[in-house]
């Protein structure tokens, strides 16, 4: 095992010894300096992790998450340098992490934080103005062709639970009241300006902006949606989409001939 | 005498470079509060990997802050002293955001911090010997040449030492200066934690070291625990005011150096930044007192 094979196996492996090879000038047990290293490493993962998922913290409480996220860092070292994406696979640990079982939709919660990670830091795009977006939709007269594109940071997600409630009733100070997670909830998640936003959304819209982001037609998105859930409403959705700058690119795809 | 290896053989300090003031980390707490007031601050420094995003508001306030601001691009994770080869999309990243914002100048640490495929996260300890020496020499190398601009390489702060060690840090250092035609950013905050904990007397470390090559000074404060023995072992924590020993020390550098771009780092627990302005008006007082 390399020197720095051993030292890095030493930080990682629960009360593992001082690697060999390693002193103090002044005679000092080198596992009392050793803990420094380790604590510098574990410590500043975790913390990077509290600041990731504030709500699933708050669910479980400081101690709980501190535990939870220890076993996380050991089993999951960072394996990139950027560390705005450490932890994005938290959600499936929690999934299988069976102290945490009594929190069913915790998982989701994680899913639904790591998604506003990401719109945080997604690319820019300059969004069509609202004003454009309506004249091109009522002059269009392919409607049902027409390629809808979506800003980049923006992301949907499904859960059996009210994930959006849960994570919303956590957005400010004070008591709680009553809340009822046990309903299924979708969750949209943009980046309108500076700010990262969250919606909660039905299931026809949700299947609705997946498909125009994997290049579906207006007609075809709108099927599949009302497919999902015959209460879609498109007028709805595509007022929270337009209203939030979340349409960069309207266009009909090129023709083919026959 | 070997000639260096690098066509980087300009000392760092003759390229035009960092306002020789003192300068701020960019904190995004504080990004809102630099735009709408515009504070007299000589520079802001930015950690390289904060910035490697797509896009958001890191960008979008870096970008403002840069037209009316030098800027210094301090990197935390390019792994220099590690046992393996450099990570060249890490590298290619580091090039973009060279390219993007034209930094005056460009830093990382003489440290390892990744093996194999894991990040560890922290700026870890380095056996100072002749293998270790060739590597950072030719991972120094690689650095500026694919950057197309000369480094500096930080001092590190360490709370233990390699028995693998043949040479001093202050002659390894100066023989990757030699060999590579980087600068020094010299840390004096990990000057006098690193002395501190190895028992060594800081202005002698100073002393040791090419004083020529610096580039830029850090200035930070430490947290202070105790070894098995009891000895005081400080720990570079960028979180508490800069200490008066620092301080001094630093007074010590500036007269063998003349004035010199220096940093207030401070990355956890951040004040308020009328705190850090503070610290940043008591370097110009000490850089004043030096300038020719």
């Amino acid at each position: 095992m390399s020197l720095q094979q051993a030292f890095a196996h030493a930080l990682l492996t629960p009360d593992a010894t001082c690697p060999e090879g390693m002193f103090s000038s002044n005679g000092a047990d080198p596992a009392s300096r050793f803990a420094v290293y380790r604590n510098n490493v574990h410590s500043a993962l975790i913390n990077a992790l509290v600041a990731a998922y504030p709500v699933t913290r708050q669910l479980v409480g400081d101690e709980f998450f501190h535990a939870m996220a220890s076993l996380y860092v050991q089993a999951h070292p960072p394996t990139s340098p950027l560390i705005s994406e450490y932890g994005s696979t938290l959600a499936a640990f929690i999934q299988r992490f069976e102290p945490a079982s009594s929190v069913p939709y915790l998982a989701d919660i994680a899913r639904l934080e790591r998604l506003r990670v990401r719109a945080y830091h997604a690319a820019d795009r300059q969004p069509l103005d609202q004003h454009s977006v309506l004249q091109q939709l009522q002059g269009c007269t392919q409607l049902g062709q027409l390629r809808v594109r979506l800003h980049p940071s923006l992301e949907t997600l499904e859960s059996p639970y009210a994930i959006v409630s849960v994570w919303a009733a956590h957005q400010t100070d004070g008591v709680i009241a009553t809340l009822n997670p046990w309903y299924a909830q979708g969750a949209l998640v943009l980046r309108h300006g500076l700010a990262v936003k969250v919606f909660a959304i039905d299931s026809g819209s949700v299947t609705f902006i997946n498909r125009l982001n994997q290049g579906a037609g207006l007609e075809l998105a709108i099927a599949d949606a009302l497919e999902a859930s015959a209460e879609f409403d498109l007028h709805q959705c595509l007022t929270l989409l337009i209203s939030h700058d979340a349409i960069t690119h309207l266009h009909l795809p090129p023709k083919v001939s026959p | 005498m070997m000639t260096p290896t690098s066509p980087y053989t300009v000392s760092p300090t003759q390229v035009p470079g960092l306002p020789l003031r003192a300068g701020l980390g960019l904190k995004i707490e504080h990004f809102t509060q630099v735009l709408e007031t515009c504070p007299d601050i000589g520079f802001f420094e930015v950690h390289a990997e904060n910035y490697m995003v797509a896009g958001g508001p890191f960008h979008h306030y870096l970008g403002l802050i840069r037209e009316q601001y030098a800027l210094s691009l301090h990197g935390v994770g390019l792994s220099i002293g590690g046992e393996g080869a450099l990570d060249r999309e890490h590298l290619a990243r580091l090039a973009t955001l060279i390219e993007r914002y034209q930094p005056q100048s460009f830093s990382e640490h003489l440290a390892w911090s990744s093996h194999g495929p894991v990040f560890l996260n922290d700026l870890l300890p380095l056996a100072y010997d002749a293998t270790t020496l060739s590597r950072v020499c030719a991972h120094v190398d690689q650095v500026q040449s694919t950057l197309k601009r000369p480094m500096l390489l930080e001092n590190p702060s360490t709370y233990l030492q390699h028995q693998r060690s043949t040479l001093d840090e202050t002659d390894f250092i100066s023989e990757v200066i030699r060999r590579t035609g980087c600068g020094l950013l010299l840390d004096v905050n990990n000057v006098y934690v690193s002395c501190i904990n190895h028992q060594r007397d800081p202005s002698a470390y100073i002393d040791a070291l090419p004083l020529h090559a610096v580039g830029e000074i850090h200035l930070a404060g430490f947290a202070e625990d105790t070894d098995s023995l009891g000895d005081r072992l400080l720990i570079d924590d960028h979180g508490a005011p800069i200490d008066n020993a620092v301080w001094q020390l630093y007074e010590h550098v500036l007269t063998r150096t003349g004035p010199v771009a220096t940093l207030i780092e401070r990355d956890n627990q951040v004040p308020p930044f009328s705190v850090l302005q503070a610290e940043a008006r008591q370097a110009e007082s000490y850089l004043s007192q030096v300038a020719r």
